[in-house]
């Protein structure tokens, strides 16, 4: 049988997890005794294709013919191209395409579905994998009963894995569609990195006491090239932007680095961010709560301490 | 126009998770359950929505047990006209999405409202799930939402932004904080509460969906390692154990 992974691009970049949902669909075969293939939709090169064969994966195939992909027409070609393939398994990024697509995906190929998945399964017999749930206050162990799977990871939850393959790309087209819903325009967010799948990040709160202080915490983010975010009342004050908010009922993240700046660490806020790798805590309080879940703390003043990390960092550089 | 919001029922945010009976379970002992965060947001929306269009209806639609009842009438309070709970137990995602298809194929709506995500399950699985099976448009995360006449105009978040859709109704959107603002939230007041008592809720019997997930057992996260603390004035030493101890940067 086959496993297939939907290559994902923006603007024809294969993107970061991409890399780790063929990392981890590499590692799923190896498991499961399934060969891996990926897909990737649009304009996109070979070369950029080719990437993919930096974590393992020696077979992509590439349909033409497609401008624009919205998750119902992505939906619609995946499952024409994983009928095709007599797919089993179809393992998607935790990306919001990923997260939009793979639902209709299982409905359209009447398999299972499950998200935030953040390893490989641990039995195959049956299928055995692991979910982050609760906003990750709690991790499940869910079996899967199904002879067909869509597989959806967390960000972060896996990991690239590198081991340099040949990559071997055949081309096919496909005429499915679904025109039910119409692309007016898409808006970027001007500010540097995209949180969603940034693997640094500098968050602050409400100890920053207000929208003018933020620009040393934008100089901070700039010498690490890291994401912003922030705690949910500096978004609902409206200091900072909506799509900055983390937390359990703003993003949730998993970077390799988290920097908390006072940010008292709140349950809430916690469970959006504590399955972070590294997490630095600063703050003037010692008894703030967010430093029980900190792998290194400061107690200090942000207006004090902050300046003098962006300095210290530019300054190993 | 007919709005439905689904509603799952989710521990209240505060809770400190804890599972019981060999940790194959949840342990609801002591936890408050409350209306799932983005689905409040989303039954805002549909009121807003109900009281610029006159002669629209809001309905809600939950899919479990007499437990949840409560959350139900307190969505009734809030200012919904009429509920639906389909009686059984919510096992996953698919369950519940086919479930909710099955009573909608029946019974058609204008637009179908449900969070982006319940905070328990953090499937973001039922929106797009429901919209399939249902054969129509969804967008989820969705961040704005106006109807004219029976088209729809959606903002979604994707990845490093937002996009902007058209659609014609019917539409399923799974909302969250954006689709309204926090502060136009809408908490039952004494008149809501009295009138929730008499609205109808029709407890409808389930088609029997199956599930083909089954949760073998839960784990808590690794617990971190005590924390380590570097003096304010040594920001040179906190680079070196993130570059060197760390390594992450
Ligand atoms: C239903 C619900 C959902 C929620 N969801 C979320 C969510 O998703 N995300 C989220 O973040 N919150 C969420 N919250 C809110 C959460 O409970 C907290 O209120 C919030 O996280 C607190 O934000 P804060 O830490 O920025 O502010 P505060 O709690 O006010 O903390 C400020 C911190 O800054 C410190 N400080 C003050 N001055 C300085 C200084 N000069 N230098 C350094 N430190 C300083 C203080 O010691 C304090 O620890 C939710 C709440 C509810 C009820
Ligand atoms: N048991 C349920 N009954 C009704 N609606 C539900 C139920 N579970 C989930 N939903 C809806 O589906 C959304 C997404 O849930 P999920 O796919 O579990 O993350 C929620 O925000 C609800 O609007």
């Amino acid at each position: 049988m086959s496993i297939v992974i939907y290559i994902e691009h923006t603007e024809g970049t294969v993107k970061k997890n991409a890399l780790e949902a063929a990392s981890y669909a590499v590692k799923y075969a190896e498991k499961t005794g399934d060969t891996a293939i990926g897909i990737a939709i649009g304009k996109v090169s070979e070369d950029e294709i080719k990437k993919v064969g930096t974590v393992g994966l020696s077979k992509v195939i590439k349909v033409d013919g497609h401008d624009y992909l919205n998750h119902q027409k992505v939906a619609a070609i995946l499952a024409e191209v994983a009928n095709t393939l007599g797919a089993n398994t179809v393992i998607f990024a935790g990306s919001s395409e990923g997260k939009a697509t793979g639902p209709r995906l299982a409905i359209k190929l009447s398999s299972s579905v499950i998200s935030e998945v953040v390893g490989t399964p641990s039995s195959t017999a049956p299928i055995t994998v692991k979910k982050k749930c609760f906003s990750g206050k709690g991790l499940a162990n869910v079996e899967l009963s199904s002879d067909k799977n869509v597989i959806i990871i967390s960000t972060n939850g896996f990991g690239v894995h590198e081991k340099t393959v040949d990559c071997v790309i055949e081309n096919t087209s496909s005429t499915a569609s679904d025109d039910s819903i119409k692309h007016l325009s898409f808006d970027r967010n001007t500010e540097g990195v995209s949180l969603p799948d940034a693997e640094l990040v500098v968050s602050a709160g409400r100890g920053l006491k207000g929208a003018e202080n933020w620009g040393m915490i934008d100089e901070l983010a700039a010498s690490l090239e890291a994401a912003t975010a922030c705690s949910k009342p500096v978004s609902d004050i409206g200091w900072r932007p909506h799509h900055e908010h983390v937390g359990q009922t703003g993003i949730a993240i998993s970077p390799n680095l988290y920097i908390a700046i006072g940010i008292s660490g709140a349950i809430q806020h916690l469970a959006g961010v504590s399955s972070s790798k590294t997490i630095v805590v600063i703050n003037t309080d010692s008894e703030a709560p967010f430093f029980k879940a900190a792998d290194y703390g400061i107690v200090g003043d942000a207006f004090d301490v902050v300046p003098k990390l962006t300095a210290a960092i530019n300054a190993a550089k | 126009m007919k709005i439905l919001v689904c509603i799952s029922s989710v521990p209240d945010t505060t809770t400190k998770i804890s599972f019981t009976n060999n940790s194959t379970e949840f342990d609801k002992s002591g936890v408050q359950f409350v209306i799932n965060p983005n689905d409040e947001f989303g039954l805002t929306k549909a009121l807003q929505l109900k009281e610029a269009n006159p002669g629209s209806t809001v309905s809600v639609i939950h899919v479990g047990s007499a437990t949840s009842d409560p959350i139900i009438r307190k969505a009734l309070a809030i200012g919904a006209d009429d509920a639906i709970r389909i009686n059984t137990e919510a096992v996953d995602a698919l369950q519940v999405a086919n479930e909710i298809s099955v009573y909608v194929k029946a019974n058609p709506f204008d637009l179908i409202i449900t969070g982006k995500e319940s905070i328990d399950h953090n499937g973001a699985i039922v929106p797009h799930a429901l919209a399939e099976i249902l054969g129509i448009p969804s967008v989820s995360p969705c961040i704005g939402l106006e109807i004219d006449g029976t088209l729809a105009k959606l903002t979604g978040i994707v990845d490093g932004g937002k996009e902007e859709f058209s659609a014609s109704l019917p539409v399923v959107v799974g909302g969250q904080k954006g689709i309204v603002e926090e502060r136009d939230l809408r908490i039952p007041n004494m008149r809501g509460i009295m009138q929730a008592r008499s609205k109808p809720l029709n407890i409808v019997t389930a088609s029997g969906s199956a599930s083909s997930q089954k949760i073998a057992n839960f784990d808590a996260p690794t617990p971190k390692a005590a924390c380590k603390m570097v003096d304010a004035n040594n920001m040179e030493e906190l680079v070196n154990l993130l570059q060197n101890e760390a390594k992450v940067i």
